[in-house]
């Protein structure tokens, strides 16, 4: 059974197994507007906890993807590269930037979960 | 908005926030004999409008103006002729007192000759895409290799030894923080092995052509070289009319191109302002400095501009943006698009084709001059000769008779004894027959 947990990024990180998956929330998409590049991480890039994974560029402004937690990068959404509007139309599903390994869990289990996300994200 | 940034209590507060005393401490390392009391300028308190007038008449008088002699003086400034037109068309005041748009759409018209320009630039490289134009060909050159470094990863630059002395110190000053940066040895023949010091940790390889002596080089197996190892290309290019005659160095592997545009439409300014042209691969353009112009429909479907891929650029990236370049040469790029659409593409190659045969005609005249050798085997508009004596006195002598003669390579590199009697020597279409002539009679003078 796959958990979600939420950064106060605005990114969200879907565990499954070993392996986690990461994206940007439907509130930042829809902050951010029409999403016309995004730049991924090289699969094998390790990463720590609030590190920067990418760049995600709208038509109004440019912002970095931050790990959630730390890790190493399996996959990358190369379908983003040739479809960015994929990060608008289905942000927290076929939206995902990209998949790593954690080299902590316990880094995963501090993140919010979607109950204290939507009480964050009402706080802004 | 305040226009006056400072208060003394911002002032106070900045000092005692990094712990200095007073403003003066800032520049205590600056050395005693770089600081010039104020009283050691001997200038009048006060003078007349008449007498100041008089007074800056007598001292320009003492130089020769470039087109009042015999001029043979390229080094990276060359003077070409620009058609009156150009500079009756800059001083409409729209264009002549307007600056780089911040609400760029509402200034469509200037947005439409960046557009033009960026497509000349692009035509002219070889390249897919250019931007508005950055200061000159030297910071230009620093770009590319900031560029690069971001592109690759990678910190070490490689710098020919025929780039131009003053861009290689730019490129070290700029890029210099990022990465080594390491000068290949060259002789004035040409002969350089820079292909042996690409190695894995390269960033990129910078080569200018044709290169400070005139040489045209082949860039092909450089940029070749370059890729199998991970690293870009960077052509640079002070002479831009040359791209009028020569394979641009996009068709020969160059993955950004930085020139000066100084020699299409712009005048020897005393060195500036001049205009840094750039140009890349597309799928560099996210990395590209600067900024760019686009051209899309409106909501109504007709033609319009717009300032593109912003989010690159300092105003919104902030301090992740790709360069702190937020401006362009405006005036100088619009004079550049005026001169080069007034010669067309057949204007242009005609006015190369002239600018070689000048300088071959030159060559051939100055070989006839005994003790003269000259050493660039194949060149543009510009080439090294050797003197039989230093060729600083030379062109001082030689100044002294009326003609200037050229940029002796000492000049250029001050460091380096083996270059002493070498003089660059450049002919455009300004240049006539009688020119010639005045300067082989007199360096024969000089050389007796």
């Amino acid at each position: 059974m796959s958990e979600v947990r939420y950064t106060d990024q605005h990114e969200w990180i879907r565990l499954d197994g070993e392996e986690a998956t990461v994206g940007i929330t439907k509130y930042a998409a829809e902050s951010l507007g029409d999403v016309v590049f995004v730049e991924l991480p090289a699969s094998g890039k390790t990463v720590s906890a609030g590190g920067e994974a990418g760049v995600v560029e709208s038509v109004k402004a440019a912002s970095d993807i931050y790990a959630p937690a730390g890790g190493t990068i399996t996959t990358a959404n190369s379908a983003l590269e040739k479809e960015p509007s994929k990060v608008n139309e289905d942000p927290e599903g076929a939206g995902w930037f990209f998949k790593m390994t954690l080299a902590d869990k316990a880094e995963f289990n501090k993140l919010m979960d979607s109950a204290a996300y939507a009480k964050f994200v009402k706080t802004l | 908005m305040r226009y006056l940034p400072l208060t003394h209590d911002d002032r106070r507060a900045m000092l005692a926030r990094i712990g200095v005393s007073d403003v003066d401490a800032l520049f205590r390392d600056v050395p005693a004999t770089a600081l010039a009391p104020l009283s050691a300028f001997d200038l009048p308190d006060t003078n007349g409008e008449l007498e100041v007038e008089r007074a800056l008449t007598g001292l320009a008088a003492k130089n020769v103006a470039a087109g009042a002699a015999p001029f043979f003086c390229g080094a990276g400034a060359y003077k070409h002729h620009v058609p009156s037109a150009v500079d009756h068309l800059i001083q409409r005041s729209e264009f002549l007192t307007s600056y780089t748009p911040y609400q760029p759409e509402i200034a469509q018209g200037t947005l439409q000759y960046l557009f033009e320009f960026q497509t000349q630039v692009a035509l002219l490289t070889g390249m897919d895409v250019a931007n508005a134009s950055l200061y000159d060909g030297s910071t230009a050159t620093a770009e590319a290799v900031l560029m690069a470094q971001r592109i690759t990863k990678r910190g070490k630059a490689i710098l020919s030894g025929g780039m131009h002395p003053h861009y290689a110190e730019t490129v070290e000053t700029v890029a210099g923080l990022f990465g080594p940066m390491t000068r290949s040895a060259v002789t004035p023949g040409g002969a350089e092995d820079i292909i042996a010091l690409i190695d894995e940790e390269t960033a990129c390889v910078v080569v200018q052509s044709p290169d400070v002596f005139g040489l045209i080089r082949n860039l092909r197996p450089i940029a070749d070289a370059a890729h199998a190892r991970g690293a870009l290309l960077v052509a640079v290019v002070t002479e831009a009319v040359s791209l009028g005659l020569l394979e641009p160095p996009g068709a020969q592997g160059a993955d950004i191109v930085a020139a000066e545009g100084q020699s299409i439409g712009n005048g020897l300014n005393f060195g500036g302002p001049y205009v840094g042209l750039f140009a890349t691969r597309e799928k560099y353009v996210r990395q590209m400095p600067g900024r760019l112009c686009g051209e899309t429909v409106d909501a109504q479907g007709r033609r319009g501009y717009v300032l593109t891929l912003s989010t690159r650029e300092q105003h919104i990236r902030r301090e992740k943006a790709t360069s702190n370049i937020c401006t362009n040469s405006g005036l100088c790029t619009l004079a550049f698009t005026i001169h080069l659409s007034l010669l067309g593409e057949e204007g242009l190659a005609r006015l190369a084709r002239l600018n070689h045969a000048k300088a071959s005609a030159l060559a051939d005249v100055l070989a006839a001059v005994s003790g003269v050798e000259v050493l660039t085997p194949a060149f543009f508009n510009e080439f090294t000769v050797y003197l039989p004596k230093p060729a600083a006195a030379v062109v001082d002598q030689l100044a002294a008779k009326g003609v200037i003669a050229g940029v002796p390579a000492s000049r250029l590199l001050p460091h380096d004894a083996s270059v002493a009697n070498l003089l660059i020597v450049a002919a455009t279409e300004t240049n006539s027959d009688e020119d010639f002539a005045a300067l082989a009679n007199a360096l024969k003078e000089v050389l007796k």
